[in-house]
């Protein structure tokens, strides 16, 4: 049952979770979820807090059962096996390392549970601890380490059993902004590296797109969307979708024969057809741009993000907008600017009747 | 609970104060101590009353069974509570409230009431006690003291279990492969190690203390020898009366030089990433024998 194969030389194994509903009283945690991992696969679940993330994930870790669905793992199906025999390692958002073990120790635990003996055990958690750069804090005590440290080591301890299944949940919350970079990044190398099929949840977009193989949108118990970072980007699915995906302008327009009227502009419509009638269509900051003539407006605020720039201007109806632009240009506050929608696809959702004024 | 930080007093107030309760504990103690090696008779002293209390076969079989009393108080109580009060707070924390009520009932309830009450019930258990051959021992009162210490270790479990995340901590456990009966005895309870002594401690100090009950219930305790000694013989009563305290006080000692063990607090190494671990935050937790803290 046990091996002691190398990170990278096994391949990791397909998950199925079919029509996942949770009920807790009157409140619909998971209504129907489907999602389907390939071998090896990152999937992000991504969506606000309360969308049923962590219910997904713990049904399919077996630490909560589902209403009604299926949980499979490799074609086996595991919907009633419990969390103990599911072989899958977990990462959670709370601080998890046993505070009355070495860090060495908490790594060899599940090995140990295996029946895997001393020697051998240390040697796999100590190149556990040595893949996520902790190598030197073996005999350390969870209370020794920093925070982005210790979730390094429950990183470890959950791949150190060659779990079938990775499961991550919101593991880089309770850090700070600079750690949580460096280790999104490095749980995503740790993950190529030994190739284990890995769900891992979030709330942070940014973070899901910087990760993932694909992400899934999650809104309401359910997938809204589910895609590669660059499909969830540029085709989004639905309004929701790319409200949460990126940032996004909103802005009042018609909707006219598959094509959006927006301050003059007309700007084809992604996704499905949709009836004609007042629609807000949402615009990527990086589709709007300075131009000699067009669309009046006056510049807000302007803010240097390193590779671009991104401006606030107030349009002639007092609305604010986000436009994207190089940093060779330098937009002073207060100055006239005229802008251009550049001719991308762009999604829209109908608007409530508003008073025009 | 978590922000106790408080600022010490003026260490002048501080040292007065330790100094009065000092006086105020010790004084019966250091009077029991010069009575106990009095000599009433001849004048002087003697270490009799001392010697008798080993020499003296029913009190020496009275601090046999108030010890057996004890153990298999704290055992039980142990057994019922640990397991119960972990299933409560991962499976079913509604019923939180409720079993912290039942808990905590025996406090509120005079122990005659508990003896005429229990008198029904102990008809019974002494009856099925006597097929195992323990039908008159003293150590049926195992099951009135489990239910007499509840309160008091219910509360010193309770708050060893709110320091640490014991759901986190256990699914952790389960999802690396830990059946339940794992989980809990090699992840939860060396976590709650220090609340699992308190527990057993003051289990053992109510037993030795206790008196009421075991003499209502016509069962001969420690307790209830002594003051049968007392009236014979008020030396060795009070020898007596002070061993227990001094146990009872040893016990304390042993609580808080374990309590204490285990906690490891380090320095954070990585400065931008300053996030409290479970055990660095550890609030203070109730232990009589006071301040563990280094
Ligand atoms: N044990 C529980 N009892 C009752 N309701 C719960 C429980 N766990 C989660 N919920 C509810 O289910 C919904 C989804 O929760 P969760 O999966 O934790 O969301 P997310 O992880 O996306 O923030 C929430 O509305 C939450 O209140
Ligand atoms: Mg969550």
């Amino acid at each position: 049952m046990t091996t002691t194969t190398q990170p990278g030389t096994r391949a990791g194994l397909a998950v199925e979770l079919t029509d996942l509903t949770r009920v807790y009283g009157s409140n619909r945690a998971l209504d129907g979820l489907t999602l389907h991992l390939e071998p090896g696969e990152l999937v992000c679940l991504l969506g606000p807090s309360g969308c049923g993330k962590t219910t997904a994930l713990r049904i399919l870790a077996g630490l909560d059962e589902a209403t009604s669905g299926t949980v499979e793992v490799g074609g086996k199906d595991l919907t009633h096996t419990p969390a103990n025999k599911r072989d899958m390692g977990m990462v959670f958002q709370a601080y998890s390392l046993f505070p009355h073990m070495t860090v060495l120790d908490n790594v060899a635990f599940g090995l140990k549970l295996r029946g895997v003996d001393k020697a051998q055990r240390s040697t796999k958690a100590g190149d556990m601890l040595d893949l996520v750069g902790l190598g030197v804090h073996k005999q350390k005590f969870a209370s020794q380490l920093s925070g982005g440290q210790q979730q390094r080591v429950a990183l470890a301890r959950a791949l150190a059993i060659e779990p079938s299944v990775l499961l991550l949940d919101e593991p880089l919350s309770a850090l700070d902004a600079k750690v949580r970079v460096q280790l999104r990044d490095e749980i995503r190398r740790v993950q190529l590296d030994v190739g284990t099929t890995t769900l891992f949840v979030t709330h942070d977009q940014e973070e899901a797109l910087a990760v993932a193989d694909r992400v899934a949108v999650m809104n309401a118990g359910n997938i809204e969307q589910i895609g590669t970072p660059e499909e969830l980007y540029t085709q989004p699915s639905s309004a929701f979708v790319a409200n949460f995906v990126g940032l996004t302008n909103r802005v009042p327009g018609e909707l006219r024969g598959g094509a959006v009227l927006v301050h003059g502009a007309t700007l084809p419509l992604l996704g499905a057809a949709q009836p004609d009638g007042q629609v807000t269509a949402l615009i990527r900051p990086e589709n709007i741009e300075f131009a000699p003539d067009g669309l009046a407006a006056t510049v807000v605020a302007s803010s240097f993000l390193g590779n671009v720039r991104r401006t606030q201007v107030r349009l002639a109806d007092d609305s604010v907008l986000s436009v994207q632009h190089d940093v060779s240009e330098h937009p002073q506050t207060g100055d006239g600017v005229f802008l251009r929608f550049k001719s991308h696809a762009i999604s829209a959702s109908p608007t409530p009747a508003i008073p025009s004024s | 609970m978590s922000a106790m930080t408080r600022k010490g007093p003026h260490p002048a107030l501080r040292w007065s104060l330790l100094a009065l309760f000092g006086i105020f504990f010790l004084t019966p103690l250091l009077s029991m101590a010069d009575f106990s090696t009095r000599n009433l008779i001849q004048g002087g002293r003697t270490g009799q009353a001392w010697k008798n209390l080993f020499q003296d076969d029913a009190l020496y079989s009275a601090i046999l069974i108030s010890l057996g009393l004890a153990l298999f108080t704290v055992v039980l109580m142990l057994l019922v509570l640990v397991p119960t009060m972990i299933w409560v707070r991962l499976r079913t924390p509604w019923a939180k409230g409720m079993m912290e009520f039942l808990c905590l009932l025996p406090l509120t309830i005079p122990a005659l009431v508990i003896v005429v009450g229990l008198k029904g019930v102990y008809d019974w258990v002494t009856y099925f006690l006597s097929y195992v051959g323990l039908g008159e021992s003293a150590l049926a009162l195992t099951f009135v003291y489990v239910v007499l210490v509840l309160p008091y270790s219910y509360r010193a479990l309770d708050s060893a279990m709110s320091a640490i995340d014991l759901k986190t901590l256990s699914e952790a456990a389960r999802s690396l492969g830990a059946s339940w009966t794992t989980t809990i005895m090699r992840v939860v309870v060396p976590n709650i190690w220090s609340g699992i002594l308190s527990a057993s401690f003051i289990a053992i100090a109510v037993v030795l203390g206790e008196y009421t009950i075991a003499s209502l219930m016509g069962y001969t305790t420690l307790q209830v020898q002594i003051v049968a000694i007392g009236k014979a013989d008020g030396t060795t009563s009070v020898a007596a009366s002070l061993a227990v305290l001094l146990l009872g006080f040893v016990l304390l000692m042993v609580l808080s030089l374990f309590g204490g063990r285990g906690r490891r607090t380090g320095a954070t190494e990585d400065p931008v990433a300053p996030a409290p671990s479970v055990p660095a935050s550890l609030s203070p937790r109730p232990q009589p024998g006071g301040n563990n803290h280094p």
